[in-house]
């Protein structure tokens, strides 16, 4: 016979507000199969749970149910709770009437009827649990890191420091991503290629640490704890393992009108070339399509004057398969196309930028070697105007409704590196509104307004167009409430920045969910932000979410404690809601294996009795639990029904919509 | 239980939502603490996945007096098991397109993709199912599809 | 179709006397002229009663789940559109292909029995086809019928053809057919849901539940039938609510989507006469004009459309609104 219990959680006001928890507790009390029903301020509480426990061995329970929060923040919580009273875990079902409840409506009475309807639901739904026990399936002790920038170069090195094998998988030829482009950093104006050079390094040397640069992940295979990830090692005609970085070739390459995509593409490189003075791993890379030997058979200058040997124009790609416990997700960002922001005339004029190919053109080893010249003309500019949020919180459907989150900062940052490097250089900052939330960061801008002198406008921009060679910048001042117009020598767009456009097919491969602006969906906002609801993939740096680097570096080693946390076990439970045949009722037809993403369902030629001493050959289905995913595909596809799943069984669904729609 | 006889009451459809745990249940969820409102008639339930969803459930719900079903997963290409919602698209397609053969308004049948972050969606698309279903009416076609003297 | 006949004949005593099959599947005279029925032949005296007619319309494939598991090879004779059916159930394991023996025969369109009596005629004692014309012998004398009229409605409008790869055939040459087998179901389409919903419940309430579509349809073939499977949830228990007897239709139809070769025989067995194809058909229709034409049974391999997808897939919400291509 059933013992069912049935909790009702206030949530403090949450619920309590809009749901009348106490009848609802009430009226479970007549539910039939319902022995008790009790409501608390806050079942998740330690004495909350304590009533559970108590009440599951005072009255010999078979399941519970808990009317509360959504079974994704506590389900958890709740089963551990039931396990410790000595009830099967899986006897559990949460009726969620907080997020799908009483924070939806208002009125009370419609509330209420709908807390009991859902609680009932539950309540169908547990009468049909059955006890199930979780397997178990080994950890392999090694994690890949997806994208070489300063996420994931932090989240490889903390990963490794704690003494597991990391590869870190780099699409370009080097480390370092962005931060490697950037000039200075705020809010202490360090120098970006001092503090990130070392981490570089570091990776480098780490003896756990390999970096697959020049790399891209192909496929994807397994789960948490056992992925099985095929990379394909690009070709880059240069052996790694060979190659010094002495750069002679790149001297030598007659072909050097390739466009630095480095420099943002302000000046030209080798066709063969190292793509900055620090890269890592400090090897050339050969610019197929630019260069000669690969496009006419003709050349070869670059082999001739290797001193180590190290130019093969044979290599082609090729592929290594590895195993990892878990993945960390650090594919960054781009600054997005302006092609559809006309106004600003960035297309039309060399001397409207955005503010990364500033970072280039005021930097050392950029293409001015660090003077400040017009791209169209080389002169000095003298004014220049600043327009914030191109693209960012533009809900014209042209740009991206978030906010990019680091403009304001970096623009306060230019402004001021430009007012005291060039102190007779004139800044105008067109602004909607500044934000500067996190440690020193309205100092910071503070500075720039009171200490450097930097003249900003509350306002829009309408237009930006060349007039006998100067760019006249044409916006609102909002304070002054008047249309002015600045006449520029350069204009810098503070470019909103999206996910870098291979984060989609990163997610596909992983099963990662994505958001609408192809942002990695974290697990859960506030609680769980460094992780991806996929088991074992984790998430770092801007792919998740626009932000800075301290807030990046944070992440990643957040992500590399969540990381280090999961490969220290020798083993994982695994999920037992999984499918289940009946051998009874099974055809042996395939069509469920046709549609398994896992590959996890095979066939077995089994013996049947028939009766009368007669036996029956017939070809089953069998699910391997440890590769089921428990998504339920086959469940549909099979006609007779033999396939079902575990937790999420057919009675169990049915039960559900019996109780809804039980009028 | 709590039968209530008014006369004349309006209309309010009873409306089944069968939302994928991974996005869809995950959108509600953020919907709800976001406190984006959607009538209360709309009852989910979870499954792992879009295709677990077995057109015998949505007939179910029909058959038990269900006004609308709607049915939400993640985004095409997006499914947490792979290809999921792959197979839901073309079995969803199939199905409505039957159930309307068979004369059942396509109103009452919706598949609609939400992902976790689409809090604001998940509330739109229900506010406007429910709009829909409200306007058809009350459903007696699939619980009377084999008597002859329906009411 | 004599000379058919005889050649059938033939070859299942040849097959049988040399020992390379165990079991022949074809029909047994019965009664009439008009109720010979499928039988199974394991010696050269029982085919005495063998026969193949006009009114040899059922599909033998069937038979082979249970046969082909037998002890020794089974020959069957198969009508084109009975290879359909043979190979969906190869495809999907059932029919152990090493353990069939197949010889395809020709079909010529088979009569009903049904249309024929309701053409006013009664105690048939034989017919006759010449061309289109079927002569009909009767206690009452010699009526002459117009063919079309009185063949089996999944016979008017099929285009089938041979399919089972290293069969024996033994047929006529035929000409291809023009023949639109949608034209029903887009009439039905063309109706209002009221107008559907009217024609469907008229159709479906005369359903007596009498499993007999269930039973004679290959693609329905489960070792135990959802419907008698206890956890499915839907299970009839008695005095239940009824669901599953108002929607056996629907979740028969569903289950055999992307499977269904369109054989026809549950029309053809359905004693109330219910158009059940009609169903069958709006699946084939959908699948055909959403995820390009498919003939369930044409190969014994691949996936079916239910089983398999592309990214571009029409959406459902287009389908439904009549914006999917």
């Amino acid at each position: 016979m059933q013992r069912i219990g049935v909790f009702i959680c206030w949530c403090g006001s949450n619920i309590a507000a809009t749901v009348d928890v106490v009848k609802v507790a009430e009226v479970m009390k007549n539910e039939p199969g319902v022995v008790f029903s009790a409501n608390y301020q806050y079942m998740c509480s330690e004495n909350g749970q304590q009533l559970i426990k108590q009440a599951i061995k005072e009255h010999n329970l078979t399941g519970i149910v808990v009317g509360s929060c959504s079974p994704r923040m506590h389900e958890a919580t709740f089963r551990k709770t039931a396990e410790a009273a000595g009830l099967n875990p899986y006897m559990v079902e949460i009726a969620n009437i907080r997020e799908h409840c009483s924070w939806i409506h208002k009125d009370m009475d419609e509330a209420t009827e709908k807390a009991i309807i859902l609680v009932r639901t539950a309540i169908a739904k547990v009468k049909l649990n059955a006890p199930l026990t979780a397997g178990e399936s080994p950890v392999v002790k090694r994690a890949l890191v997806i994208g070489g920038g300063i996420a994931g170069i932090q989240a490889a090195l903390d990963i490794a420091d704690a003494g597991f094998e990391v590869d870190i998988v780099e699409k370009n030829a080097t480390i370092g991503g962005r931060m490697a482009q950037l000039d200075k950093t705020f809010p202490t104006l360090d120098c970006s290629a001092c503090i990130l050079t070392p981490k570089m390094v570091d990776c480098a040397q780490h003896e756990k640490i390999d970096i697959l640069s020049y790399s891209e992940v192909e496929d994807v295979k397994g789960f948490v704890g056992n992925f099985n990830v095929k990379i394909r090692r690009k070709a880059r005609y240069v052996d790694e393992t060979k190659c010094t970085g002495c750069k002679v070739c790149m001297d030598k390459c007659p072909s050097k009108k390739g466009l630095n995509a480095f420099n943002m593409n302000l000046n030209t490189r080798p066709a063969i070339h190292i793509p900055f003075a620090q890269a890592i791993p400090n090897v050339a890379v050969i610019d197929p399509e630019q260069c000669i030997k690969l496009k006419t058979g003709k050349c070869g200058i670059c082999q001739k004057f290797c001193g180590v040997g190290a130019i093969d124009y044979e290599q082609k790609d090729t592929f290594i398969e590895r195993q990892y416990g878990a993945i960390v997700v650090a594919t960054g960002f781009k600054p997005i196309a302006l092609d559809a922001f006309n106004e600003y005339g960035y297309a039309d004029n060399k001397d409207v930028i955005t503010s990364l190919e500033l970072e280039r053109l005021m930097n050392a080893a950029g293409p001015t070697n660090g003077v400040l010249l017009r791209p169209s003309d080389g002169t000095h500019p003298k004014v220049i105007t600043f327009i914030q949020c191109v693209g960012s919180r533009d809900s014209s459907g042209c740009g991206k409704p978030y906010c990019s989150k680091i403009c304001c900062m970096y623009t306060a940052k230019h402004a001021m590196l430009l007012r005291e490097k060039y102190p007779d250089t004139e800044v105008h900052v067109f602004y909607i509104d500044v934000r500067t939330p996190g440690k020193n960061y309205d100092e910071f801008y503070r500075r720039a307004v009171e200490q450097y002198g930097v003249d900003y406008i509350k306002g829009m921009v309408g237009k930006v167009y060349n007039e006998n060679g100067k760019l006249m910048v044409q916006g609102s001042n909002l304070i002054d409430n008047e249309q002015i117009t600045i006449e520029s020598d350069l204009v810098v767009l503070a470019t909103a920045i999206e996910p870098e456009p291979s984060v989609r097919k990163v997610a596909t491969l992983l099963t990662a969910s994505i958001d609408t602006n192809n942002f990695l969906t974290e697990s859960h906002a506030k609680l769980r932000p460094v992780e991806s609801p996929t088991a074992g993939v984790y998430l770092a740096g801007v792919c998740q979410g626009p932000k800075d680097i301290p807030e990046t570096v944070s992440q990643a080693s957040a992500c590399a404690a969540k990381v280090i946390g999961l490969l220290v076990k020798d083993k994982l439970k695994t999920n037992p809601c999984v499918a289940i045949p009946d051998e009874m009722m099974c055809n042996g037809c395939s069509q469920c294996a046709n549609v398994c993403a896992y590959g996890a369902i095979t066939y077995v030629d089994k013996e049947f009795r028939l009766g009368g001493g007669k036996t029956e050959v017939r070809r089953v289905a069998s699910v391997n639990p440890a590769v089921c995913q428990g998504c339920g595909a086959c469940t549909v596809t099979c006609p007779s029904g033999a396939m079902d799943l575990k937790g999420f069984s057919s009675k169990q669904i049915m039960s559900e919509v019996e109780a809804i729609c039980k009028k | 239980m709590q039968e209530v006889t008014t006369e004349k009451k309006e209309f309010t459809p009873n409306i089944v939502a069968f939302c994928c745990n991974w996005c869809s249940y995950a959108g509600a969820d953020l919907a709800g603490s976001s406190r984006l409102t959607y009538p209360a008639n709309v009852k989910i339930i979870r499954v792992p996945c879009s295709c677990r969803v077995n057109p015998m459930f949505i007939l179910k719900a029909f058959q038990q007096g269900a006004d609308g079903v709607i049915l939400c997963g993640c985004h095409p290409g997006d499914c947490h098991y792979v290809t999921g919602n792959y197979y839901t698209r073309r079995r969803m397609s199939l199905l409505f397109s039957f159930l309307s053969y068979m004369g059942i308004e396509k109103e009452r049948t919706r598949v609609e993709w939400v992902s976790a972050a689409e809090g604001a969606r998940f509330s739109a698309v229900m506010n406007d199912f429910v709009k829909t279903v409200t306007e058809l009416g009350e459903n007696k076609r699939l619980t009377d599809l084999r008597i002859k003297e329906g009411k | 179709m004599k000379d058919v006949e005889m050649k059938m004949l033939e070859r299942a005593k040849a097959l049988l006397e040399s020992g390379e099959v165990a079991r022949v599947i074809g029909w047994k005279k019965g009664d009439f002229c008009f109720d010979p029925a499928p039988a199974s032949f394991e010696t050269v005296e029982e085919l005495d009663n063998f026969v193949y007619d006009y009114f040899c319309g059922a599909n033998l494939s069937k038979y082979l789940i249970q046969m082909s598991k037998k002890e020794g090879k089974t020959a069957v004779f198969l009508k084109p559109c009975d290879t359909y059916s043979f190979n969906q159930l190869v495809k999907e394991h059932r029919i152990k292909r090493e353990n069939v023996y197949v010889i395809a025969v020709e079909c010529m369109a088979k009569l009903d029995i049904e249309k024929i009596k309701a053409k006013g005629i009664s105690m048939v004692e034989s017919v006759e086809v010449v061309g289109k014309e079927v002569k009909v012998t009767s206690a009452y004398g010699v009526e002459t019928l117009y063919k079309p009229d009185v063949v089996l409605t999944k016979c008017a409008t099929c285009t089938k053809t041979h399919q089972v790869k290293d069969e024996e055939i033994i047929l006529h040459e035929r000409p291809a057919r023009d023949v639109d087998r949608f034209e029903e179901v887009a009439k039905l389409e063309a109706m209002t849901a009221d107008e559907r919903f009217a024609f469907w419940r008229e159709q479906l309430s005369k359903c007596i539940r009498c499993n007999a579509c269930r039973n004679v349809c290959p693609a329905c073939s489960c070792v135990k039938c959802v419907f008698d499977n206890p956890a499915s949830g839907i299970a009839a228990k008695a005095n239940d609510d009824k669901f599953e007897e108002q929607l056996f239709h629907v979740i028969r139809a569903f289950h055999v989507a992307g499977r269904c070769t369109d054989c026809g025989e549950c029309s053809r067995v359905c004693p109330q006469n219910i158009p059940l194809h009609l169903l069958n058909r709006k699946f084939i229709k959908d699948i055909d004009n959403l995820y390009g034409e498919y003939q369930a049974g044409e190969t014994d391999e691949g996936k079916t459309p239910l089983t398999s997808y592309t990214e571009g897939d029409a959406e459902p919400n287009d389908v439904m609104n009549g914006e999917a291509k």
